[in-house]
């Protein structure tokens, strides 16, 4: 946590929703936190009373409820029903257009529609770790999407972090929170106390100190910044859930076979929405449709997944038919083999599988009971 | 219908025909008033009595059915179709799974028959309803009660082009994700279909604040015997539950199994 930077200040309430107005005034589509449907979701918002002030969550397995916030925080909530995978690798996207030309030969056309300049406001920092990842996934091998990469490169990011975890929260031993060290433009503590409601804010880019510089700051004094660094060590205690402390990688690899994978397929309904919501999973399809004339075509991306059949389909059906195969391909992935394929974990300890899993399944608790399964072999093989 | 158009004599020929239903899915056709006359130009509408009385004669390239086979003149009827027709598309849930007319399937039909019509002996009808695939080969079953325009378009732009049309066999689930839907299940507690319902509607109820009743019969990947308990604990009781799976896909093989499961009693997972 970077709270002693000589560039902190302190924005209060107003302050806030003068970034937003000022980030929409930049040219920036502003999407950040509000309430919609019994829910915090991510979406375009104009002005500070978007922001869902006053409004907390309470999380459990398989259940999300608003609960009303007596402090008035804007950011006091964990994770919610989308991420920004929303808006940096949407969930359908067109390619490319072609039509038959005048020789009967077909004319291609790429799509390069100019991205919008996003800036996000309320990027905690697992969905920031999540961003990463993803970049990794789509920029960084030998075929990088470059839809992605240009409307990765013109967002601006606003980091908040994470002064009040859920029940179903991770990130501490996952490593990704619940303070923000790099990669951000602007990174925001918000800190409500007798010394009012306010937010410690420090830039880490050009284009962050120059949008600081033109709201109204004043210079942070120890007390705030103390209080900032306390509110999120205290969330780093205050963790719902924890990872087991072994090498996930080594555990999923030693455990393929484990009975486990049976319990926790009979609970599973393979409906996909633990990839859905997954702040990482990137995995999509194509569709090619045509027009009832036949001369034009169009290729659409689709987010997909790997509880899909028609995701792993070849000529003699699906290749991961059964629902354990399906629950074991995407819990081994995220845990396990992401690593050998990209360098790091693909689960940033955000908690939305657990929460948007309609039955309720804890990759935590599967993690331990899979962990505590292969003690019980080794003690039996000793 | 454009000169181009009528210059053409090679147009595939369409034939849309009814069997026991409310006649909304083939009407679905002629809602998709914006692609109606290039669609006219593309196909040669033959035989569809809900918009013309001119009736071509077969072979046709494309038929599309509507409807669920009810009486012994179906059978017969439903065997040619199959005759003249290089393509058959069942369409909506009677045409897919029955409809709700299958609710006879398990009941006693000369009863129904008995209290339903004044003179019940100039009546003649199958004890059960069943979908075209139990009588004759069908290519492609397009769900929904009713079905979906895009969907219907899709169809026939994909048969017209000779590629595989795009219609996804998982949840509604999927459907409501990328719609940036928020759960009803986990942000309400209110039942929904939606983790065992094939996709293809667009996740509209949802999209509403209600629950899925899956009017678009079983995804390609049910788990029953995990999701019923998930049904009770948002507040149905057995009735409920039944009541739902039987109402417009009553004869869906999952559906009915998922029926006797849950009067049977076992939620036992597995």
């Amino acid at each position: 946590m970077r709270t002693g930077g000589r560039d902190a200040v302190v924005l209060d309430r107003d302050g806030l929703d003068g970034l937003i107005v000022l980030l929409a005034a930049r040219g920036r589509t502003v999407i950040g936190p509000t309430v919609r449907d019994g829910a915090i979701v991510l979406a375009e918002i104009s002005a500070g009373g978007d922001l869902p002030y006053g409004w907390g969550v309470d999380l459990e397995a398989g259940r999300y409820r608003l609960r009303p916030r007596t402090d008035g925080a804007a950011f006091a909530h964990s994770a919610g029903p989308q991420s920004w995978k929303t808006f940096l690798h949407p969930q359908r996207e067109r390619q490319w257009t072609a039509r038959t030309g005048p020789d009967g030969v077909p004319l291609v056309t790429e799509d390069d529609t100019p991205p919008p300049s996003y800036a996000f406001l309320g990027v905690r920092p697992c969905d920031l770790r999540a961003i990463q990842v993803q970049d990794r996934v789509l920029t960084d091998g030998p075929h990088t999407d470059p839809r992605y990469r240009r409307r990765r490169e013109r967002a601006f990011l606003v980091v908040v972090e994470c002064t009040e975890p859920g029940a179903t929260c991770f990130c501490v031993s996952m490593g990704t929170g619940p303070a923000a060290d790099r990669g951000y433009d602007l990174a925001l503590t918000e800190v409500v106390d007798d010394g009012g409601h306010r937010f410690l804010a420090r830039s880490a880019s050009d284009e962050g100190s120059a949008v600081l510089a033109e709201l109204p700051t004043r210079p942070a004094d120890d007390g705030l910044r103390a209080a900032a660094r306390e509110g999120v060590a205290q969330a780093a205690g205050r963790m719902g859930r924890a990872m087991p402390d072994v090498d996930l990688r080594v555990l999923m690899h030693e455990t393929l076979t484990a009975d486990r994978w049976n319990d926790v397929t009979a609970r599973c309904l393979t409906c996909g929405n633990c990839t859905m919501v997954c702040p990482t999973c990137f995995c999509t399809t194509a569709e090619d449709v045509t027009d009832l004339t036949g001369e034009h075509t169009e290729r659409w991306r689709r987010w997909e997944s790997c509880y899909d059949l028609e995701f792993t389909h070849l000529q003699n059906g699906p290749v991961r038919a059964s629902a354990l195969s399906r629950y074991r391909q995407w819990a081994t992935h995220k845990l396990g083999t992401w690593y050998d394929q990209f360098g790091s974990s693909g689960c940033v300890g955000c908690g939305r599988c657990i929460v948007w899993c309609p039955t309720g399944i804890d990759i935590t608790e599967e993690a331990h009971a899979l962990n505590q399964e292969r003690a019980e072999a080794r003690q039996a093989a000793s | 219908m454009t000169a181009r158009a009528a210059e053409r004599t090679d147009r595939p020929r369409l034939a849309v025909w009814k069997f026991a239903s409310c006649d909304g899915c083939q009407l679905t056709l002629l809602d998709c008033e914006d692609d109606l006359l290039t669609l006219a130009e593309q196909v040669e509408v033959s035989y569809f009595l809900e918009a013309s009385s001119a009736l071509g004669t077969g072979p046709y390239d494309l038929s599309l059915v509507d409807g669920s086979v009810t009486t012994p003149e179906d059978e017969a009827r439903v065997r040619h179709i199959r005759e003249v027709s290089r393509h058959v598309v069942a369409i909506g849930a009677c045409a897919t799974a029955g409809g709700i007319q299958a609710l006879r399937n398990y009941a006693d039909a000369a009863e129904f028959r008995a209290a339903v019509y004044a003179r019940p002996e100039y009546i003649e009808t199958l004890a059960t309803s069943t979908p075209i695939s139990a009588h004759v080969p069908v290519d492609l079953e397009l769900r929904g009660c009713p079905i979906d325009r895009g969907q219907l378009l899709e169809v026939i732009a994909a048969h017209l082009t000779g590629r595989k049309p795009d219609l996804p066999g998982h949840s509604v689930c999927f459907e409501c994700k990328r719609r940036g839907t928020t759960c009803v299940v986990v942000a309400r507690g209110t039942p929904c279909l939606g983790p065992v319902t094939h996709a293809g509607c667009g996740a509209l109820c949802p999209a509403y604040g209600r629950g899925c009743y899956g009017c678009f019969g079983p995804s390609n990947s049910t788990r029953f015997p995990t999701f019923l308990p998930l049904l009770r604990r948002d507040g149905m009781d057995t009735l409920d539950i039944v009541r739902e799976l039987r109402t417009f896909n009553t004869a869906a093989p999952e559906f009915e199994e998922a029926v006797g499961l849950q009067e049977a009693g076992r939620e036992d997972r597995g």
